[in-house]
């Protein structure tokens, strides 16, 4: 499989991006600093990658480049089976109300940017007869909670966008995975409290790899969380009120 | 983005139990600015990787675990400072290469293994994890990152390997692996009746086979103490081991902290050990079942109970002998010490890491769960040790006193002195080096 990467350096893309590779799939790492792409290209070639590990800059914060980052890819790989985006920004709920700068790149990069690199990626793929757009939304998206009101906000945006994609272009060889991870242990999550059921990065990736091969539209990561929001769903209101997760 | 996360530290010995400030994170050259200590997956047994009492922040490497080069012709790999072993043993076993040194788990970082200077079941055959290290990125106290070998800054080179974390952070290591024809191993394990014929068969060992350890039996009484069984191995001839590359073993954790290992299980465990088998046994084995039998129980040291356990390991010089060994379980029987598991290991010179443990001599490593005369019976131990011109494994270590190890080390003022030139201020300490070296906290 050839696969486009925007977020392989970090966390769960890390983990998902090495899997990847020591099945020998063909890999090209879109991020926002060339010399943390090449360090990172460097360890899936020696994991495993079939090929040369091609590097391009792309940064969420800046659209303009999206284009011309799909097409560096496109020069590399020719066609491609997928795009995979786990790239973007978190906030704690304390930090997004105080920091005004902060919570406008969060919202910006996890909804409307994430999204508009996702249309570059979808005109792209249905060009070349369709593919895989996995992208890493949140179970924070799935029904607001206190700790994660406003990055929830931007999740649950990016969610309803990927469950749109689906409807619309699975019937023209489109198929989104919308991946919904649980708590996982990152650098991102450090500093959180812990729940429980909460994994680590490589259990997460396995789950996604899974979903990807399978061409689920929506997977929770690890698949127990599946059963955790869907109580949470059935939370009557005034009990969300009173409780803080 | 909070940043640090207030977090409870301990050993693989879950005593002592302190305290700091975690940061973890993929970048290392960000998350050692301003920590105390580095820190890789925990598994030395004390302090040695808890930061001390108070609020300071350790980094740690578990995040960053990238494999940046490897030259497939040398067989020399350079890798993030928290690449664990068992990873690299899972990329490179199928290669046809393995660790010349490992310790008796795979689940430590490349960091921790240069911090601690690991020995293993190879130690007669290739010394420790350093004599392997070719080069290492440290980061040292005034915030310079550096490169540093045989050639450039030898003297920090030698006092970081064995350093327990205290002369620099470790960033990056590049390793020389061997090649091995085969990763499985052709194993053989032997019974032994008494003490003096088990030692007397490590030793004699030594010169057939390239993985040698002994487990003894302390648990029985008399003439029969310190019985045990040998296990020798080396590299499978590949024409009879398997083609298939080893496949990373399941394994299954103990669920909650449970005090299971004391007294009676502890002799009937060893008893089963013993008899369990037939007088010898001969076969290819798996590589983790013969390095890493442990490993297959997650979080075992939970059975120990809620207070923890230590391990007293230390060597004993050739002069000291078995005469010596047999004082060190009189001491024990004497205090009613009830070790479960203790390890017989000969060990080569030292190396080139300026406080590394081993030496010439024989190693005993006995696990202690803690109770409350534990600290009389390391220090009874420690004199006996120290009187006969032995040390103690500081990466096993939780309750030597500082006197002690001053006396069993005549190479602490030495490597003092290197810490101290790039570390004036004592920037990097932890719980241990306030505890042996008399660290402010």
């Amino acid at each position: 499989m050839k696969v486009v990467f925007l977020g392989a350096t970090q966390g769960m893309g890390r983990a998902l991006a090495r899997l990847m590779a020591e099945r020998g799939d063909e890999l090209f790492l879109l991020g926002r600093r060339l010399d943390t792409l090449e360090g990172q290209a460097a360890d899936l070639r020696i994991r495993g990658a079939s090929t040369e590990v091609g590097v391009a800059v792309c940064d969420l914060e800046h659209p303009d480049g999206f284009g011309a980052a799909l097409d560096a890819a496109t020069a590399t790989l020719g066609r491609f089976d997928a795009v995979v985006v786990t790239a973007g920004l978190f906030g704690t709920q304390e930090a997004l109300e105080q920091d005004a700068d902060l919570r406008h790149r969060v919202l910006t990069v996890d909804f409307t940017n994430t999204i508009e690199f996702c249309e570059h990626a979808r005109v792209r793929l249905l060009a070349m007869g369709g593919g895989v757009l996995c992208v890493f939304s949140s179970v924070a998206g799935d029904r607001a909670r206190k700790p994660v009101i406003l990055y929830g906000a931007a999740k649950a945006g990016l969610s309803y966008y990927l469950d749109g994609l689906d409807v619309t272009y699975r019937s023209r060889g489109l198929r989104t995975v919308a991946v919904k991870p649980g708590f996982v242990r990152t650098a991102m999550t450090e500093g959180l409290k812990e729940p429980p059921f909460a994994a680590d990065p490589p259990a997460a990736a396995a789950a996604t790899l899974k979903a990807i091969d399978g061409g689920r539209p929506v997977a929770y990561v690890p698949s127990i969380w599946r059963v955790v929001m869907l109580a949470v769903k059935c939370l009557p209101r005034w009990v969300r009120r009173r409780v803080d997760f | 983005m909070s940043d640090v996360t207030v977090a409870e530290f301990s050993g693989w010995g879950r005593h002592p139990v302190v305290t700091g400030r975690r940061r973890r994170a993929e970048n290392l050259a960000r998350i050692t600015d301003g920590a105390v200590l580095t820190r890789g997956l925990g598994r030395s047994y004390g302090d040695a990787s808890l930061p001390p009492p108070g609020d300071h922040v350790v980094a740690v490497t578990t995040l960053a675990d990238r494999v940046l080069a490897f030259d497939s012709d040398a067989g020399v790999v350079r890798a993030e400072a928290g690449l664990s072993l068992a990873d690299l043993n899972r990329l490179f076993w199928p290669r046809g290469w393995r660790p010349p040194s490992s310790p008796g788990t795979q689940s430590v970082t490349l960091g921790g293994m240069v911090a601690a200077d690991v020995h293993g079941k190879s130690h007669h055959s290739e010394g420790c994890f350093g004599e392997h290290v070719r080069s290492l990125r440290i980061r040292v106290a005034d915030g310079r990152i550096l490169d540093v070998s045989d050639d450039v800054e030898p003297e920090l080179f030698r006092a970081t390997l064995g350093g327990l974390g205290l002369t620099g952070h470790v960033l990056e290591v590049e390793l020389r692996l061997r090649p091995a024809a085969s990763p499985w191993i052709q194993a053989e394990s032997e019974r032994f009746g008494d003490l003096d014929s088990l030692i007397d068969a490590l030793q004699g060992a030594s010169a057939q086979w390239p993985y040698t350890v002994a487990w003894a039996d302390l648990s029985s009484r008399g003439k029969s103490r310190g019985r045990g069984i040998l296990e020798r191995g080396r590299a499978a001839d590949p024409s009879t081991a398997p083609v298939s590359p080893p496949v990373p073993k399941r394994t299954f954790s103990v669920p909650l902290v449970c005090p299971v290992l004391s007294g009676a299980t502890v002799r009937s465990l060893n008893m089963v050990r013993y008899w369990g088998r037939s007088k010898i046994t001969r076969g290819i084995v798996h590589p983790e079942s013969f390095f890493y039998p442990l490993d297959v129980v997650g979080r075992f040291n939970r059975l120990y109970g809620r207070r923890g356990f230590t391990q007293y390991q230390a060597v004993l010089p050739p002069r000291s002998g078995r005469a010596g060994c047999v004082k060190v379980f009189d001491i024990l029987e004497r205090m009613r010490a009830t070790p479960l598991l203790c390890v017989l290991k000969d060990f080569r010179a030292e190396g080139k890491g300026m406080i590394s443990f081993p030496m010439k001599g024989l190693s005993m490593a006995i696990d202690l769960p803690i109770r409350d005369h534990t600290q009389s019976v390391v220090n009874a131990l420690n004199d006996f040790v120290a009187g006969e011109g032995g040390r103690v494994y500081l990466a096993k270590d939780a309750l030597t006193r500082a006197e002690h190890f001053r006396a069993m080390e005549p190479r602490l003022d030495d490597w003092l002195r290197v810490r101290r030139t790039w570390d004036p201020d004592l920037a990097l300490k932890s719980a241990l080096s306030v505890r042996l070296f008399g660290d402010p906290a």
